[in-house]
């Protein structure tokens, strides 16, 4: 029919239709679909009306479903182990100026720089005796401090020696006390190590020149705000996170969890949040102008948390667990978007985001160090224009249909160690009956006697000015 | 307060000092000193009971053991007993002697002062100190606020923050580290330099510079002035020229006119006395223009507005003499000029009056005649010397005299005259302008301006009317001439005809609906052509049928619309391609015979209806049955439970809403639950939404290129986040938000903090407390 219609009246002559012959035949003009050179784009004609293509909801439906589906098809996040440690690796440190560069220091005392373009190790430094506690590297790149159990602070160069030359630190500082942590400043040439208390370290100098303490116990990591840089944050073994302010030397404000802290991260983007790893399995994300309830409480790890690492973009955060994996939560989010592990992984002892955003770090108890992909589905290297516009396309379809249902269970399946997952699912069972039993204790008690604590609230004992 | 804090502290410092001191202990010898501390008890034991043998020592032991209650270093305490120690009595021994004046004075002054303040507990200092810190970093970071806002609901971030601007060097530092090496680069600067353009800093050529240097400021602004004024007059005189062309009046522009000429011959006449080579030049220009004017034959009565004055002249008397002026004007330019004398004017002047004497009878002659339209041209033809002396008419001159006396004698006096004129047309300007500001103000003389126009309009009706009768007149007489009257008679009717169909088609067509209305009209016409003429035609063109006709047809398009929607469209398809329209009409028809012959057997229609009904049944709410056949009554095979039985046990199910298909008969809705679909559906309302139709909204716009543009669907598909592959991504700057980040190094600001507090400080500060 439309053919008919789209045919001018002139063409129907009378002496074809004598003939009993119909000859349909659109005309074309070249000018319309032909390109005048090589160089320009190609006309693709397009017709937007809504009538010529119908069923709009349930083709991007379908869509949506198989961007799903392709995205856990893709889903290999694992990239490389790079072994070559003989103890368990205890830290690890990015290059703040090369992508591809990181270090590590193991329980052995031996630190090691790798290349990951190659996968390999590229030096090995015998740096302490007993456990490297703590590595971090100078802003620009030139060198990088490492604490250990020998109670010494070692400056090395980032180069290695010279031929002939043998392997020394540029300075070494003899401490007091064993040092279990160490931090620099991002922008000037200080540094500040934890231990009995946090000390203020001028590069130039072998005295502290402040030192900070508040109780007396020994502070397990402490970590410099890289947006506010006169910040520092510590957490000690007395299940207490404290805060610092460089300027006036003096601590800020303490906060008491019910478990202890193993280490806490600044947010790269937002000055004031930062996140604490917690014993209880939980990871607390604060507003340290606000201590006593924190913004979010991020569970879904079966075991303490040992690590913490933003992602430089900031919204998101790489967390390294007791319980073999480690899970990537979105900072607004009290539960892990996902969740990486493989049967050779132990306890995982550190993680890093690498400063593209792209890859995570993690070294764990068996001697390697893993990497792995941000994105599990991601493709890497060079997308073409039109990759990428798939990606998008795909992208924005999958959180256009994420609440359906079919869509939803093939987007949030993962697969899980058996005994992780037991251990959830004991877990579960643990939360319902302590929810169950703080329930009736309501019920059957004087209504306003039992007070109803919030889940953020009640994992903070106290907040100490 | 403060007394019940201090305690809590020392409580809270003695246990942080036994939790530091306990170990120590503990790696001593614990045991040993346990086994010590047992021995000393046991020992006291046996050296009370020994004591307690006597009494009188026991008491002597008690009264040694406490000096007094309470040892303080800043107060100092009566003996024995809790009170405070007063100065007086230290006083009270002194005041027997005298030689203690001096020290009673110093007590006393003392006496007057008061006691300092205990200084604060060092915990409750560093209390303070930590809370002011506080206080202060989270005023630092709250200047965060408005940037982690904006990052958090950002339609997309782009990471590294920080943009790479593009450097872009002045042209004149890059010229200056610069030199031309290739052939074409020499060659330019060589341009450049010839040309003195300039290639350094300060980019002014040699000329900008001189005219920088050439005009002071104050001669700038001068001329600039100057040329506002003159300016300013020019846009003056050009708008009174405007105004003045604008004057209607054909008087004022004639006096005006005739004011100039005068003016040029005054001066001209000045000229020949002072410099008479100057007054021949201008001679020949005059002469010149007088040929002109004689060759373009303006001033001959040929153009319309001669003609119109030429059958106005009769009746108006200032139409006869404008006739009268250009025809002097005429005569005085096609007068070929012989020499430039004095009585010229006198000439002009008599020849003017012979005009004035000749033209109405011309005039009149024209309209007795009742020729051509034209007569001027004929009597072009005779000689203007021979017309004046045949044509004169004494009669007709009385009138015009005696109408307009002063302006025949006026001629004598013509300046002042024009003069007159013109303050006559000013004061009615500005009467005319005071009437436009307030019309009441004077109504007497608006009413007297109101009064001369009218009668104008008037005068000129009349004439208007006698020209009409006068035409009416004339064509009867050439119809009489012609001399028959039933052609007459057809011409009559079909004027008539004419002239309601010209009148009555502006009034009707003036919109464009009903424009369209008639050209269905036109249509209609068409279409009843084969009704009986007459009828048609006799029924339709009376004004009085004319109103119903279009309100029938309305009426009968209705209806055809409604059987155009209800009607099958391939009738309608027919009258546009009649031919091949019967050809697809017999193809269809075969087609159509084919299918039936191929599905004999099937009846779709039917199978549908009966599949609706069957729909409908299995929808309907069941009754339910609860007769039990045999219960009271007799029962067995063949045997039906009683209709009132059955009627009594019979629960009737309530009526169901309706059905949706219930008015739609080619449709079958479905309305019970899909449970292969509901796993496609979404159950619960998702968070960010608060209502059902913003979730339908979002789902039901698509965002595929299919359904939108290329550029929407860039914007539709931006991803939130951003980064670029290989990028360094550092934590957020001050420097990137547009904050000022603080200039002063942290290590500067700890290093100058008299504040810190180090351990070493700390050693000094406890050997201070001590001494």
């Amino acid at each position: 029919r439309r053919w008919a219609e789209l045919v001018p009246e002139s063409s129907w002559s009378p002496a074809v239709g004598a003939s009993k012959m119909k000859v349909k035949m659109l005309s074309r003009n070249p000018d319309n679909y032909v390109r005048e050179t090589k160089l320009d784009l190609q006309r693709v004609p397009r017709n937007y009306d809504p009538t010529l293509h119908p069923f709009e909801v349930p083709r991007e439906y379908v869509r949506a479903l198989n961007a799903t589906k392709l995205e856990r098809v893709f889903a290999k996040p694992f990239l490389a182990s790079l072994d070559g440690h003989r103890d368990g690796v205890n830290c690890l440190a990015k290059h703040p100026k090369n992508l591809a560069t990181i270090l590590s220091g193991a329980c052995d005392g031996e630190v090691r720089i790798w290349n990951l373009t190659q996968r390999n190790c590229i030096r090995t430094i015998q740096a302490h005796e007993g456990f490297v506690r703590g590595i971090c590297t100078r802003f620009c790149g030139t060198s990088f401090f490492t604490v250990g159990d020998d109670k010494t602070v070692k400056q090395w160069k980032m180069d290695g020696p010279g031929y002939g030359e043998e392997e020394e630190p540029l300075h070494t500082i003899l401490g007091k006390t064993v040092y279990t942590g160490i931090d620099h400043h991002w922008k000037e040439a200080v540094f500040a190590t934890c231990g009995q208390q946090v000390d203020i370290w001028d590069e130039q100098r072998t005295n502290p020149i402040c030192s900070m303490t508040w109780g007396f116990d020994s502070i397990s990591s402490v970590k410099f705000n890289p947006v506010e840089t006169f910040l520092l944050g510590s957490c000690a073994s007395d299940r207490n996170i404290v805060l610092y302010d460089m300027r006036q030397a003096t601590p800020l404000k303490k906060v008491i969890l019910d478990m202890r802290t193993n280490t806490i991260c600044w947010n790269p983007m937002e000055a004031f949040i930062f996140t604490a790893a917690n014993e209880d399995y939980n990871l607390y994300t604060f507003d340290m102008r606000a201590l006593d309830t924190p913004v979010m409480v991020h569970m879904d790890h079966v075991s303490a948390v040992l690590d913490v690492d933003y992602s430089p973009t900031g919204k998101e955060f790489v967390s390294a667990s007791f319980d073999k994996s480690i899970r990537i939560f979105p900072v607004d989010k009290s539960r892990s978007r996902e969740v990486y592990h493989t049967k050779r992984m132990q306890h995982v002892i550190c993680v890093k985001w690498t400063s593209d955003s792209k890859y995570i770090m993690c070294g764990s108890d068996e001697m390697n160090i893993r990497l792995w992909k941000a994105n599990a589905s991601e493709k890497l290297g060079v997308l073409t224009s039109r990759e990428k516009a798939a990606k998008d396309y795909n992208q924005k379809l999958k959180e256009k249909f994420q609440h359906y249902p079919h869509i939803k269970r093939i987007a949030r399946h993962r697969h899980l160690p058996k005994s992780i997952y037991s251990q959830i699912q004991e877990q579960r069972i643990m939360k319902e009956a302590r929810r169950r039993k703080e329930v009736n204790r309501i019920k059957h008690s004087k209504p306003g006697s039992v007070p109803i604590v919030s889940e953020k609230k009640k994992h903070i004992v106290a907040v100490v000015k | 307060m403060t007394a019940n804090r201090l305690a809590e502290s020392l409580l809270a410092l003695s246990q942080q000092e036994e939790l530091v001191d306990l170990p120590k202990d503990y790696l001593l010898s614990g045991s040993e000193d346990e086994g010590d501390n047992d021995g000393e008890r046991e020992h006291q034991k046996l050296l009370e009971a020994i004591s307690s043998l006597d009494g009188k020592n026991r008491r002597k032991l008690a009264e040694r053991s406490e000096a007094s209650l309470k040892v303080s270093e800043f107060n100092v305490s009566s003996e024995g007993s809790g009170e405070k120690l007063v100065l007086a009595d230290l006083l009270e021994p002194v005041k027997t002697s005298s030689s203690l004046a001096t020290v009673k004075k110093q007590l006393n002054r003392v006496k007057s002062k008061k006691t300092v303040e205990l200084p604060l507990n060092k915990e409750e200092i560093e209390r303070i100190h930590r809370e002011v810190a506080f206080n202060k970093t989270a005023k630092v970071l709250s200047k965060w606020d408005p940037v982690v806002l904006k990052n958090r609901q950002a339609e997309q971030l782009v990471f590294p923050l920080e943009k790479e601007e593009p450097a872009i060097a002045p042209i004149e530092h890059v010229l200056s580290g610069w030199k031309a090496r290739t052939p074409l680069e020499q060659e330019i600067f060589n341009l450049l330099h010839k040309n003195k353009q300039p290639v350094a800093d300060p980019l002014l050529t040699p000329v900008e510079k001189a005219s920088l240097q050439a005009m002071s400021l104050e001669e700038a602004k001068m001329r600039r002035a100057e040329l506002q004024r003159a300016r300013a007059l020019q846009s003056y005189y050009e708008a009174k020229a405007r105004r003045e062309k604008k004057i209607k009046s054909k008087k004022y522009h004639k006096v005006v006119k005739k004011g100039k000429a005068k003016k040029a011959l005054k001066e001209f006449e000045q000229l020949r006395k002072v410099n008479p080579a100057a007054a021949l030049e201008e001679l020949e220009k005059i002469e010149k223009a007088r040929m002109m004017e004689r060759m373009s034959l303006k001033h001959q009565n040929s153009g319309k507005w001669a003609k119109s004055k030429a059958i106005m002249a009769k009746y108006d008397l200032e139409a006869r003499q404008a006739m009268q002026e250009q025809l002097a004007k005429n005569k005085e330019l096609t007068q070929k000029l012989q020499v430039a004398s004095e009585s010229e004017e006198e000439e002009g002047g008599t020849e003017e009056k012979v005009e004035e004497l000749l033209v109405p009878d011309v005039v009149n002659e024209v309209q007795m005649n009742a020729d051509g339209p034209n007569p001027w041209m004929l009597r072009s033809c005779t000689s203007d010397t021979k017309e004046a002396a045949t044509q004169e008419d004494p009669e007709q001159l009385p009138e015009p005299e005696a109408h307009e006396v002063s302006e025949s004698e006026g001629e004598d006096r013509p300046v002042a005259e024009e003069e007159i004129l013109l303050r006559e047309f000013e004061e009615r300007r500005s009467l005319r302008k005071r009437s436009e500001l307030s019309q009441d103000a004077e109504p007497a003389g608006s009413q007297e301006t109101k009064d001369s126009s009218s009668q104008e309009v008037l005068s000129e009706l009349r004439v208007l009317s006698q020209k009409l009768k006068e035409n009416d007149q004339s064509r009867k007489q050439k119809a009489s001439s012609e001399g028959t009257i039933p052609q007459v008679q057809r011409e009559e009717p079909a004027t008539e005809e004419e002239e309601p169909l010209l009148l009555q088609r502006p009034e009707r067509v003036q919109t464009l609906e009903e424009l369209e209305e008639l050209g269905k009209e036109e249509c209609f016409q068409n279409k009843e052509l084969s009704r009986p003429v007459l009828e048609g035609q006799q029924s339709e063109r009376t004004p009085n049928n004319r109103p119903d006709a279009p309100k029938k047809k309305k009426k009968e398009q209705m209806i055809d619309l409604q059987n155009l929607l209800t009607t099958q469209s391939p009738s309608v398809k027919s009258l546009a391609v009649p031919t091949i329209e019967e050809l697809e009409d017999e193809e269809e028809r075969n087609q159509r015979q084919m299918i039936k012959e191929a599905f004999a057997g099937d009846d779709v229609i039917r199978d549908f209806l009966k599949e609706k009904r069957e729909a409908v049944e299995a929808s309907k709410p069941k009754d339910v049955d609860l007769t039990l056949p045999g219960w009271g009554e007799w029962g067995g095979v063949g045997l039906k439970p009683s209709a009132k039985k059955r009627r009594r046990f019979l629960i009737k199910a309530p009526e169901g809403p309706p059905r949706k298909d219930k008015n739609l008969p080619n449709v079958i809705i479905n309305e019970k639950r899909n449970i292969h679909t509901a796993a496609h559906q979404v159950r619960v309302l998702p968070y960010p939404f608060t209502h059902h139709w913003q979730f339908e909204r979002t789902i039901q716009t698509p965002i595929g290129s299919t359904w939108n543009t290329q550029r929407a669907f860039q914007k539709l598909t931006t991803p939130k986040v951003v980064t670029k592959p290989g990028h360094i991504i550092n934590p957020i700057k001050a420097e990137d938000v547009g904050y000022r980040s603080s200039s002063r190094s942290d290590l500067s600001v700890i290093q100058r903090n008299p504040k810190r507090i180090t351990t070493r400080h700390k050693k000094q500060l406890k050997k201070s407390s001590v001494d």
